[in-house]
């Protein structure tokens, strides 16, 4: 089959520049097989994150053709026949090395999310809901951390607003505990607070190169954002919930 | 180069854990439980480990699917599954303790998939008796992982991500600590601790074909061997009869048994449905042996049989093998897997979404509509480091291993399902076993500077070579000689010329040159990985040689069936005074009578105890 030359971002925090590489493409292979490949046979020393080659860890996303994407799942087939293949690190998160990027941004978010916090089960130990119930939330739990999505978002990458908005990825994971079927804690301040669930005005970039396919602006954000309006923004919940003490909290903004 | 030991950045645990899949975090999030300052270093990312790729589910007899089960029957089933060489107290502790794991994570946060009354799902499995396994979909081993992980990263455990173990600690024959390195910098680290836990996974790298990633390097079995701990069953390796086998670059990525449990069934390229030839005797009476009969069981009739698809990997993987030796493969070389003539394109799509997304993508086929091609793959360790069934402490002192690492559990051969519950009920295990023996040490232990240099001094030589071997052929080189000696079926002079290869390897292993920069640099972590390989390949293929019989996940040609005197041993794996790796028989004890009693007796027997 035809060789194909790729532009492959080679460098670090000190600079770098893009280093072109020509390989042999078999039948079926994808971009992580051909970065693999340049890097048995040509950059021993070439950085590239990855793990489980199935699309199921999310650990190799880059920028491929400008297109954020996990390599293991972008087929060689799939990109223009012709040209050279550009490949580089993902742009929002500060590089390592190379094709590698330091993601640890995310990890602090996720420790800002207060735990899980049930109910006590049922006197035989157990828990019951439906699979109705869970179908919402374990939408938001195929989420494999690729971080792509948190790398899309303008208000994260071009407007640099990590001190204020935790990103896309963080939105659904406090939606999967807002809609969890067994959660009792109340999470809508700590989006509007917190989270900075105002920053994002629903471009669904996310959602689209999200390659779990989870729809993450139109069922898990905008949700979310709703459920902060109706607590913090709509005059006659407020008025009704002053009257009849409803509501978990009243609001404070 | 000099290096000197005070300037390496230090850090202090009670404990610390390696490996950050199912088994480190349970086993991390049990020792912060018990009071103790426990750190936790991962290949990878947090969050990433082998454990995601665990698609099919976690066995655990609940009861909520079919009330007949309990543990009797899951005990039963794992050690007849394991072809009785299990170790029978794991197996125990295993069955009893699973249910009570598997709600935990339901309490810390786990969605599964719910039955009509709102329960926990269970499905049917290879070996499972009843519906078993507690499930999401195809992905239920992300599942576990996030849940540890976001309940983990609330229990004051540090970790240390994209660390790299190179070698144990020592001080008078117990465990100090351990050297390594963070592949972002090249920094060494020295950590210095009362136990060390290692959930570090199986060996699945040392074949071309596996489901294994590249962190499946061996390297608790390296550390462990080195630092003067035994292994043990290193010859069951378990080949996953459904790896994909094409396109040729994802060969062995791994298609869930649940594929079968959602009533896949397995064809030649005649069209026959060839698993009801390969029935062995020991599971005639509980396997369908009519098409008709199979189709009623997957109907939902309780009084019918199993279909063969769900018998044992070992015999799954065996068959699909003969059949392609005999000419009957499919184009590509394995089987045909098919499930689009057997469940609606819908049912497919919510209940292997996952195995429906990666044929999609990878290998352009809508498994709606299309049959897959499958062949065995290497997919899981049975054998690892012989651990005290209720400690999971090695036979070094301080030393502790769970989850794929450890041996004991699985015999020879691992019913699917039960490695995830193996990761959290032994995971937990682990952390009570390393907090008992923190409890009772009367002096930490303190390692000397001399073992610290020598440890920093052999990882960074490869960095400072002229000439060398590429790490990365090397590699392959292994991977060659594993899958033509040490492969599916063995053969005794086939594996002592694989043994005579693998010792002629080490003095390129020892030889390998990496570009000179510690950064984040593959091909050096390549070079490192490869001594822990070596070892694995060589603790295999001794062991195979060792045992005369075939048994579970191990075949030898030129030994035929089980043999009695085989039942009754396991083969013992250590490094000998030259650094050799040696191979002896070990007796094993006979089993309690109550143990016995309940594996052998017949279901109706045990059933019954959820209702």
């Amino acid at each position: 089959m035809a060789e194909r030359t790729f532009e492959i971002w080679r460098g670090d925090r000190s600079g770098g520049e893009f280093k072109e590489y020509t390989e042999e493409v078999d039948e079926g292979m994808v971009v992580l097989d051909m970065l693999h490949r340049i890097q048995a046979r040509q950059a021993n020393d070439l950085s590239i994150r990855w793990n489980c080659k199935a699309g199921k860890c999310g650990s190799c996303s880059m920028e491929i053709n400008g297109m954020p994407r996990l390599a293991c799942m972008t087929r060689m087939n799939q990109l223009p026949a012709e040209g050279k293949i550009k490949v580089q690190p993902m742009k929002t998160f500060p590089l390592i090395k190379d094709l590698v990027t330091d993601v640890s941004w995310n990890y602090r978010q996720n420790e800002r999310i207060r735990p899980f916090k049930p109910p006590a089960p049922d006197s035989d130990g157990k828990y019951r809901f439906q699979q109705a119930d869970a179908d919402r939330v374990q939408e938001f739990r195929k989420c494999i951390e690729c971080f792509l999505c948190q790398n899309t978002c303008h208000v994260l990458r071009d407007h640099r607003k990590q001190e204020h908005f935790v990103g896309p990825r963080f939105m659904i994971r406090v939606a999967s505990l807002e809609m969890h079927p067994l959660d009792t804690d109340d999470r809508i301040p700590d989006l509007k607070n917190e989270f900075g669930s105002g920053w994002c005005n629903i471009t669904r970039c996310c959602t689209e190169v999200c390659p779990e396919s989870i729809n993450i602006t139109d069922n898990g954000i905008i949700p979310m954002k709703e459920r902060v309006v109706d607590r913090y923004y709509d005059p006659v919940a407020r008025i009704l919930r002053a009257i009849t003490g409803g509501g978990k909290k009243l609001p404070t903004a | 180069m000099a290096i000197d030991v005070k300037e390496l950045k230090t850090i202090e645990h009670d404990v610390l854990v390696v490996g950050a899949g199912g088994a480190g975090l349970r086993a991390a999030i049990e020792c912060s439980a018990q009071g103790l300052n426990t750190g936790v270093v991962t290949k990878s990312l947090l969050g990433k480990a082998h454990t995601v790729m665990a698609e099919g589910g976690m066995a655990a007899a609940l009861g909520n699917v079919d009330r007949r089960d309990n543990w009797k029957i899951h005990f039963r089933d794992t050690m007849r599954g394991g072809k009785f060489l299990n170790n029978w107290r794991m197996a125990e502790l295993h069955a009893k303790q699973a249910p009570d794991r598997v709600n935990e994570l339901e309490r810390w946060g786990a969605v599964f998939d719910r039955t009509p009354d709102g329960l926990i799902n269970q499905r049917n499995f290879g070996g499972h008796r009843y519906p078993r396994l507690a499930h999401v979909g195809d992905r239920t081993g992300l599942e576990l992982i996030r849940t540890l992980q976001d309940h983990g990263i609330h229990q004051g455990f540090s970790v240390y991500a994209e660390f790299c173990a190179l070698d144990l600690l020592l001080d008078d024959g117990r465990v100090a600590g351990l050297v390594g390195y963070f592949r972002e910098t090249g920094e060494f680290v020295v950590f210095k601790t009362k136990a060390v836990i290692f959930a570090t996974g199986g060996g699945g790298k040392c074949w071309r074909v596996t489901s294994n990633s590249w962190e499946y390097t061996g390297d608790g079995f390296g550390l462990a061997l080195r630092a003067g701990a035994e292994l043990q069953d290193m010859e069951f390796t378990q080949f996953h009869p459904t790896g994909m086998v094409w396109p040729l670059s994802v060969r062995g990525i791994l298609v869930t048994e649940g594929v079968r449990g959602e009533g896949g069934i397995l064809l030649n390229n005649k069209g026959e449905r060839f698993m009801f030839n390969y029935i062995p005797e020991r599971f005639k009476s509980e396997t369908a042996d009519t098409e008709e009969e199979a189709n009623r069981w997957l109907a939902g009739d309780k009084n019918a049989r199993r279909p063969p698809e769900l018998l044992t990997r070992d015999v799954v993987a065996r068959a699909i093998l003969a059949e392609v030796k005999a000419g009957r493969g499919s184009p590509k070389g394995g089987a045909f897997l098919d499930i689009a003539s057997r469940r609606s394109a819908e049912d497919i799509k919510r209940k292997l979404p996952s195995m429906y997304h990666q044929f999609k993508v990878l290998a352009e086929l809508d498994i709606t509509q299309e049959p897959m091609q499958v062949g065995p793959t290497l997919h899981y360790f049975m054998g690892g480091i012989r651990v005290d069934a209720d400690s999971q402490m090695s036979s070094l002192p301080g030393l502790f291993a769970c989850g794929e690492c450890s041996a004991g559990l699985h015999g020879a051969n691992r019913l699917g399902g039960n490695s995830l519950s193996d990761l959290i009920v032994f995971g937990r295990l682990a952390g009570l076993g390393a907090a008992e023996y923190i409890k009772g040490l009367e002096k930490t232990p303190a390692p000397s500077d001399e073992q610290i240099e020598a440890i920093v001094k052999e990882a960074t030589a490869p960095l400072h070579r002229e000439t060398g071997p590429n790490p990365f052929q090397v590699h392959d080189e292994l991977q060659e000689i594993m899958g033509e000696h040490v492969g599916i079926v063995r053969e005794g002079p086939s594996l002592e010329e694989g043994i005579q290869k693998l010792e002629g390897l080490r003095e390129k292993v020892a030889a390998v040159k990496a570009h000179p920069s510690a950064q984040f640099n593959a091909g050096w972590n390549e070079a490192l990985d490869l001594r822990n390989l070596l070892l694995t390949g060589l603790a295999v293929a001794k062991a195979a040689k060792m045992r005369e019989e075939s048994r579970g996940a191990h075949t030898r040609l030129d030994f035929e069936g089980e043999r009695e005197e085989w039942g009754k041993a396991n083969v013992v794996v250590r490094l000998g005074e030259d650094g050799g790796v040696e191979v002896r028989r070990v007796e094993r004890p006979d089993p309690p009578e109550e143990l016995s009693k309940i594996a052998y007796a017949t279901l109706e027997e045990l059933e019954g105890g959820n209702g």
